[in-house]
């Protein structure tokens, strides 16, 4: 197990967003967490690499542990360094491709090749072929497919453990979200991914396990051929075949 | 209800017209100052101007060069010393500022900006030039460089709130610290406009006359190092207008054209990097 998640519940300010969540991300695997707008997914996503530290009066009670480390107990720039982050909408930083991807590295005292993690990392993102003839250019001019790849890279470049995914695909289209689909296939030989999701076609093709989440809550968490076809709770079952959400 | 009609039109038809004609006055002033300076001011302006120090009264020719190269030297310590405070207090504002902290910085600085220029004069006179009995470059510089800190903050600030905050995360999300974010990425993002704002900044400091009559002086030679009494475009302008020779008269309006064409140019290029900036992120 990558992370062991215990009695998580999180708060902004007096508001409660999460209510005793307990699972576990196992390692090399993909896990989809599925559930409609405001059920406390991304939340939930952003407390496993302290991103939400950065709110202002928010906290959490309960236990993550990563590699069975209390995350509180790690330094919160080392840890997110573990935990790369893919956002929902791509986030390239106004500088060049190479550049974008060479950041991490940079900022991380990288002593060695820049440019061979660099197309290292763009291989993985199954970008290079596109984008090696202009890597000194602004990533700006990518279309939205590519950037999000290239943000991809850019976390891939640091070598994290785990990749965080916040809804990565919504704002691509089809064609584009299938070549990242692909990508996360090839991914999890190497890494842990967990993705948050509005799209239950995709947790079900993609996933290795799905958590389906309701007003903060856990409702259900098992494999994802099992919870898309015998879902155990009346719930999960009303949510995937779209009585709700 | 037609008869209405005619005055609810009518009053419709005046009150357009007068904005329009409030505008055209708007630009028409700018338009007029620029008319009569260059009327003026321009048959001054030859390579002389540029070149020699000002002749005594009476006799022809003659230029500012002195004024020129003093004022370049003020706005040189003023940049110094208002743009990196200006600067750093704009990013602890956007980027890192608490709640009432911040309040009172921001409010300071907008009362900052009210000090008559005069009044900062006077400040700077009091603790630069009584001290070192000797008016001076820097103590000129100095008082500029109060004046321009309040735009540089506020426009540092502004131009990096506006950077997104996906920027931000992103930063952080791969391992980067605060300041790392902050001086890696989102300055980078912001930073044209940051420079656009403190060349506008300048542009408005080179003009002020008031903080340096009694600070950095007038001298109608060189001034050499720092520490000299120096000429200064906006001093000489003044001096020369309040003078009674035609000569002079006519000599304040060819500076006064250069400061002007100086600061317009200023405002052109800021608008011309801003715009850059803009097509660069909707591409």
């Amino acid at each position: 197990m990558r992370f062991q998640i215990s009695n998580l519940d999180f708060f902004y300010g007096p508001k409660q967003a999460l209510f005793g969540l307990s699972l576990n991300i196992p390692t090399n695997h993909i896990t989809a967490l599925i559930g409609p707008s405001g059920c406390g997914k991304s939340t939930f996503l952003r407390t496993l690499n302290r991103m939400n530290d950065l709110i202002r009066h928010s906290h959490y009670t309960g236990e993550i542990l990563l590699d069975g480390q209390d995350i509180r107990k790690i330094d919160a720039v080392n840890l997110r360094r573990r935990v790369g982050m893919v956002f929902q909408r791509p986030n390239p930083f106004p500088k060049s491709i190479f550049d974008n991807v060479a950041y991490g590295l940079r900022i991380n005292g990288y002593q060695g090749r820049l440019a061979d993690l660099v197309e290292h990392s763009l291989r993985r993102a199954a970008l290079w072929d596109e984008v090696k003839d202009i890597l000194h250019k602004s990533a700006l001019i990518l279309s939205g497919g590519q950037q999000q790849r290239l943000c991809i890279a850019r976390a891939l470049a640091v070598d994290p453990e785990v990749l965080l995914l916040d809804e990565p695909c919504s704002a691509l289209d089809p064609v584009t979200t299938a070549k990242i689909e692909e990508l996360m296939f090839t991914l999890k030989d190497s890494y842990t991914l967990a993705i948050v999701t509005h799209n239950m076609q995709q947790a079900a093709r993609a996933s290795d396990f799905t958590a389906f989440m309701l007003d903060g809550r856990l409702i259900e968490h098992r494999e994802t051929s099992r919870l898309f076809t015998t879902p155990s709770d009346p719930r999960t079952e009303a949510y995937i075949t779209g009585r709700f959400g | 209800m037609s008869v209405r009609l005619v005055w609810r039109k009518a009053v419709n038809a005046v009150m357009l017209g007068l904005t329009g004609v409030c505008a055209l006055i708007t630009v028409g002033v700018l338009g007029v100052i620029l008319g009569y300076l260059a009327w003026h001011g321009g048959r001054d302006i030859n390579w002389n101007f540029f070149t020699k120090l000002p002749a005594p009264v009476g006799e022809a020719g003659g230029g500012m060069a002195n004024a020129i190269v003093g004022s370049a030297k003020l706005l040189v310590v003023a940049s110094l010393f208002g743009i990196p405070i200006g600067l750093l207090s704009g990013v602890y504002l956007a980027e890192f500022g608490g709640r009432w902290y911040s309040f009172f910085v921001r409010y300071a600085t907008d009362l900052l900006n009210g000090v008559p220029s005069i009044v900062i004069g006077i400040f700077a006179y009091a603790v630069v030039v009584v001290p070192r009995h000797q008016f001076s470059t820097l103590a000129g510089g100095f008082a500029l460089g109060i004046m321009m800190i309040p735009i540089a903050v506020r426009s540092a600030e502004e131009f990096l709130r506006a950077v997104p905050s996906s920027l931000r995360e992103a930063a952080m999300a791969l391992g980067a610290s605060r300041w790392r974010t902050v001086a890696t990425v989102v300055i980078p993002a912001a930073l044209q406009g940051i420079i656009g704002g403190i060349m506008l900044d300048l542009a408005r400091v080179a003009g002020e006359t008031a903080p340096l009559l009694f600070t950095a002086f007038n001298n109608l030679y060189w001034s050499p190092g720092w520490n000299q009494p120096t000429a200064s475009l906006p001093v000489l302008i003044y001096t020369y207008a309040i003078s009674p020779y035609d000569d002079w008269h006519r000599q304040a309006w060819a500076a006064g054209l250069v400061l002007l064409a100086l600061v317009l140019a200023a405002n052109i290029i800021t608008r011309l990097m801003l715009s850059r900036r803009g097509a660069a992120r909707g591409a």
